[in-house]
């Protein structure tokens, strides 16, 4: 391991130097690209500072006559942006912890047993993410319209047009892929640990709590940063299973924006930027965790 | 071949040794019961459940009003008329075979292209791996107006760049004209894509052995070369998850052409011929259900494809 | 009880409080209900005011609005305002923008539905009826009767002669254009197909784009359909080709395509790819001539823009039938069968309906025009008093293509077909043969 990786690290030295141009092309290249691929959400940003009334005289493609914050006042106002990113937060950050709790459990029972049922099982759970979501709306509108949920839970006394209903789905919407992408990441976790837990007279409940979950931390919260945005971004649950328009999420709030017959793209610009930031906000500040989750399954560590 | 051993080193894993019997106790089996059951029946309920009464329905002729027991079993009338009298579907299903040809040739060698130059260890690569990543953290309501932004016959970023509109010559008319708007968003569609099979491979490639290309080095080959014949072959698991992830995400294709024009006149998808018979106010629930279970059959082969290739990898 | 204190009689703040007053009743509060009931009458013996013991006593009406956008969601607010002050009964209103109402219409009235919810005269209303999912208002409409013309009686009705609806207003579709220009160029408004041919061709050789035409959206291209075979083949004939009971397959449309294939080479440019609003824009700055469209274009046109907006009347092609019917759909109220308050919800419709209230919705709205007769036409623009005016004149109003035919074959044959015509105009027989198949799979005939 030294002598060779040595070896290694000077050849790369002795190779570095006479790459120069070929460095400077791909630092170009990259530079140029990356140029490109901002310039739409740019240019979106960009639009999202103009009124309306200047944009329909000139164009869009023109120099602003008035530019200003007047459509974020107006968009966080009009779209009521604080009231649906609270009813999104009351869906997202629930259906976060309940996702995780359960696929840790299916991924505890899978990885550190070796039952009959472990294959079965986890293909049941990631097969159930896999498939588009426009497949199941309409049974599963008629089942919530007739499940029942307790008053305290639900306005409607249905799951249909409650919180609870909203969680519900996601949860068993996503639940699929952290399953399997923790059952790869447990299986790395020691046989040990857990031989010496069970000769200590610990459970599977103890086990599972007081070793596993802590172990997990860094994965959880790779899956957390990836689920935040996956549940916060969804539009198709909420707009079927809701229908107050006070209890819907953020994403409700964009549509909310379109009038009876006349949108103001400008508005719905500002609007749109508002309801990125916080997905933006986690994935600058979870770049590492956000960037290993999608991996975790892939590759064995 | 030291070439071999590092490669099957660097992808695979050390063989697992088999796990003796343990005796459990009652509460332990308790407890493994409610740690399986309770996910099994919230994801059988809401999601299993849901997709075999959509298959039911598709048999039926049912309008979704008056409760369920108002259908009346049809047999595969809804099939023959979709496959034979529906204008929108067999361009539905050649506009999802394009997305995802598209998607497999050019969408995601580019995302490849760009981890493996972003791997080389150039400074600001971390700024530059968020950038390209950014499209995917977008919601596609976003992207949505970006494309309207950007392709808008007079008053478009790409029209106005080219071109004066206003002059009232032959304007490109990129979202209106059939032949050319599903490749417009496409544009789009592959930058989002490029940017997620970037960052898995990019994990791919860190998870890679050094040794393995230090071997390929040696050898004397070209970069190229030693991409094709060593690299590529290793990263095997990750080339499972990128053809299964490409597959699904071009099935499922559904925001974008519905935010630019509720998928018509060129833009036909078969997600959204579900939506238009069973969400909007025409509620054909048989019908719309039939489309879906084509889309299901559609889906169950790349499923079935990463499930049997990902435990193969497990097994060895 | 004697712990409890009553409410507000303010009603704006008696509204603000009303989820968690809906919540309480819910949740069984029939016994507070009777408890400020009693108070109320063991109350009204010591001079409580009569606005304070309304308030106790009179109930909620749930409505379910599409009006996101926040000049008309105001506007109902003030009517609600005025409604609540005279009868006491308190509205809870569920806003949902405007395309997720239409789109969730068979989900929303099969869940659970508002009392009273806003909607569409036409087929679409009549299919919910039929459907059973609307409650009749007969009684409502005995009052009623003597402030609407005929037309909107019927408009008001459902196949089986039974009132379901309650109009508020309607607006007209009609050939928009900028007085100005014409005045520059020299236009004259044209009355037969001929004159509007020849002004295109003038304006063509201007340098304008003759009329203004954009059909992303799908639906605006309905308007000229029915505009064309209205003209062509009398109103009977369109309103039996939307109930399915005449054959897409027909001569008679067959004409209608062979008609507006003339109009193609002065559409806009990339037609296709535009929303409506950039073809009102087209009008606004000049660069189109005309634009046939509902009078909700004037949305897009401010101050003096707006004073120089003006419309004509779609030329006449078939001298036996002139230029005697237009389309001006109406939007109003209905009530779901599942109501639960329902003598609350019959108050309200009855005060939708009324000249007040649709005088005070209507001082927010300067493009739509009321459809009680007694209502008040003072505070009219020129514009409104022009439509007005029209929708008086004319014989026959149809609600346009999307309300009076089956939503599902409106939505999944018709916009597709229309976008194949524009993309392909000669190939009518083809195009028609097929509407024509998915319109016997859909109506069953």
């Amino acid at each position: 391991m030294t002598s060779a990786t040595v070896a290694a690290e000077t050849r790369r030295a002795v190779r570095r130097r006479p790459l120069r141009v070929p460095r400077i092309a791909l630092h170009g290249f990259l530079a140029v690209t990356a140029l490109v691929w901002l310039a739409p959400v740019l240019w979106a940003v960009y639009t999202s500072f103009r009124p309306y009334a200047d944009t329909a005289k000139h164009g869009y493609v023109s120099l602003p006559h008035a530019f200003g914050f007047a459509n974020y006042r107006h968009a966080w106002t009009q779209g009521e942006i604080p009231k649906h990113f609270w009813n999104s937060m009351i869906v997202t950050i629930p259906a976060i912890v309940l996702i995780l709790l359960f696929a840790a459990s299916v991924a505890f029972v899978v990885s550190r047993f070796s039952f009959w049922f472990n294959v079965p099982l986890l293909i049941f759970f990631m097969a159930a993410n896999l498939l588009p979501q426009q497949v199941i709306i309409t049974p599963l509108y008629e089942l919530y319209l007739r499940l029942p949920l307790p008053g305290w839970l639900s306005d409607t006394g249905l799951f249909y047009d409650s919180y609870l209903g909203l969680i519900a789905i996601n949860v068993a919407f996503q639940t699929g892929f952290c399953t399997f992408v923790l059952s790869n990441y447990m299986k790395t976790i020691p046989k040990s640990l857990g031989e010496a837990a069970r000769v200590d007279g610990a459970g599977v409940v103890r086990q599972f709590f007081g070793i596993i979950l802590p172990l997990c931390k860094p994965a959880f919260a790779a899956l957390a940063t990836l689920e935040f945005t996956w549940i916060y971004n969804d539009f198709l649950w909420a707009v079927v299973l809701m229908s107050s328009g006070d209890k819907r999420p953020i994403t409700s709030s964009l549509t909310n924006l379109s009038g009876l017959y006349f949108t103001d793209n400008n508005l719905i610009s500002a609007a749109a930027v508002l309801v990125a930031l916080p997905t933006l906000l986690v994935f600058a500040g979870l770049q590492r965790q956000f960037i290993s989750g999608l991996t975790l399954g892939a590759t064995k560590e | 071949m030291a070439i071999d051993v590092a490669a099957r080193a660097g992808a695979g894993g050390v063989r697992r040794p088999r796990r003796r019997a343990v005796r459990l106790s009652a509460g332990d089996r308790v407890a493994i019961a409610v740690m399986v059951v309770v996910p099994l029946l919230v994801v059988g309920g809401l999601i299993w459940f849901p997709t075999v009464a959509s298959i039911l329905l598709s048999f039926t002729n049912w309008d979704g009003i008056g409760g369920v027991t108002t259908a009346h079993w049809i047999g595969a009338e809804n099939y023959r008329q979709i496959a034979t009298i529906y204008p929108p579907f067999w361009p539905a299903v050649k506009h999802n075979l394009i997305w995802l040809g598209f998607l497999t040739f050019v969408a995601t060698p580019f995302g490849l292209f760009l981890a493996y130059q972003l791997d080389k260890r150039i400074r600001g690569t971390r700024l530059y791996q968020s950038i390209f990543f950014l499209p995917v953290v977008l919601s596609f309501a976003i992207i949505g107006f970006i494309v309207q932004l950007v392709y808008s016959p007079t008053q478009g970023l790409v029209n106005n760049i080219i071109g004066d509109p206003a002059r009232g010559g032959h304007v490109i008319d990129w979202l209106g004209d059939p032949s050319l708007n599903l490749w417009a968003v496409l544009v789009l569609v592959g930058w989002r894509h490029a940017g997620y099979i970037m960052v898995l491979y990019l994990a791919g490639l860190k998870a890679l052995d050094p040794s393995l290309r230090e071997a390929a080095a040696i050898d004397g080959a070209g970069e190229w070369h030693a991409f094709r014949t060593v690299v590529f072959p290793a990263l095997r698991p990750i080339n499972i998850v990128i053809v299964v992830v490409t597959v699904i995400e071009a099935l499922r294709a559904f925001d974008i052409v519905y935010i630019v024009n509720r998928g018509r006149n060129g833009l036909e998808l078969l997600s959204v011929l579900v939506t238009d018979n069973i969400i909007g106010e025409a509620s054909r629930i048989g019908y719309g259900s039939a489309i879906a279970v084509i889309l299901i059959v559609i889906s169950i082969v790349p499923i079935v494809v990463f499930v049997w290739n990902s435990f193969q990898e497990r097994q060895t | 009880m004697a712990d409890a204190r009553p409410p507000s009689s303010d009603p704006a703040e008696a509204g603000r409080s009303l989820l968690t007053r809906r919540r309480l009743l819910v949740t069984g509060a029939a016994g507070a209900a009777a408890a400020y009931g009693a108070t109320a009458s063991g109350a009204a013996g010591r001079g409580l005011s009569s606005s304070l013991l309304r308030a106790l006593t009179a109930g909620t009406v749930t409505f379910g609005s599409n009006a996101s956008d926040p000049v008309p969601k105001k506007a109902y607010a003030n009517v609600f305002k005025a409604f609540t002050k005279k009868t006491g009964i308190k509205v809870a209103v569920n806003t949902v923008d405007h395309n997720t109402f239409q789109e969730q219409i068979n989900s929303y009235l099969q869940g659970r539905p508002q009392d009273v919810f806003t909607w569409f005269a036409g087929y679409r209303m009549q299919f919910f009826a039929q459907k059973g999912l609307l409650t009749p208002i007969d009684d409502v409409w005995a009052t009623l009767k003597p402030q609407f013309s005929p037309a909107f009686q019927n408009a008001s009705k459902g196949l089986d002669g039974h009132f379901y609806f309650v109009p508020i207003y309607n607006y007209p579709w009609a050939v928009f254009y900028r007085r100005s220009v014409f005045q520059e160029k020299g236009y004259t408004v044209p009355k037969t197909w001929d004159q509007f041919i020849a002004l295109c061709k003038k304006m063509k050789a201007d340098g304008l784009t003759p009329i203004a035409f954009t059909d992303k959206d799908g639906w605006p291209a309905m308007g000229t359909f029915d505009i064309l075979n209205m003209r062509i083949n009398g109103y009977q004939f369109h309103i039996d080709l939307m109930g399915g009971r005449k054959s897409w397959d027909s001569p008679q449309v067959k004409a209608v395509f062979d008609q507006w294939r003339e109009l193609l080479p002065y559409y806009s440019d990339g037609a296709l790819g535009l929303t409506w609003q950039e073809g009102a824009q087209q009008l606004l700055n000049k660069q189109a001539g005309m634009y046939l469209l509902g009078s909700f274009v004037g949305q897009q046109f401010q101050g003096a823009d707006l004073a120089d907006l003006d419309f004509f009347n779609y030329p006449s092609i078939n001298p036996k039938w002139g230029q005697d019917s237009i389309d001006a759909p109406i939007d109003g109220f209905l009530m779901s069968r599942k109501a639960k308050n329902v003598k609350e919800a019959k108050a309200l419709l009855r005060f939708l309906g009324s000249a007040q209230a649709e005088n005070i919705y209507l001082k927010s709205d300067p493009n739509d025009v009321a459809a009680n007769k007694r209502a008040d036409t003072s505070g009219y623009n020129a514009l409104q008093k022009k439509a007005a005016k029209l929708i008086g004149s004319v014989k026959h109003i149809a609600q346009y293509l999307d309300r009076d035919t089956r939503p599902d074959f409106a939505s999944t044959v018709m916009i597709p077909a229309l976008q194949q015509f524009l993309n392909h105009p000669d190939d009518v027989n083809g195009l028609v043969k097929n509407i024509q198949r998915q319109k016997k799979a859909i109506f069953g005939a």
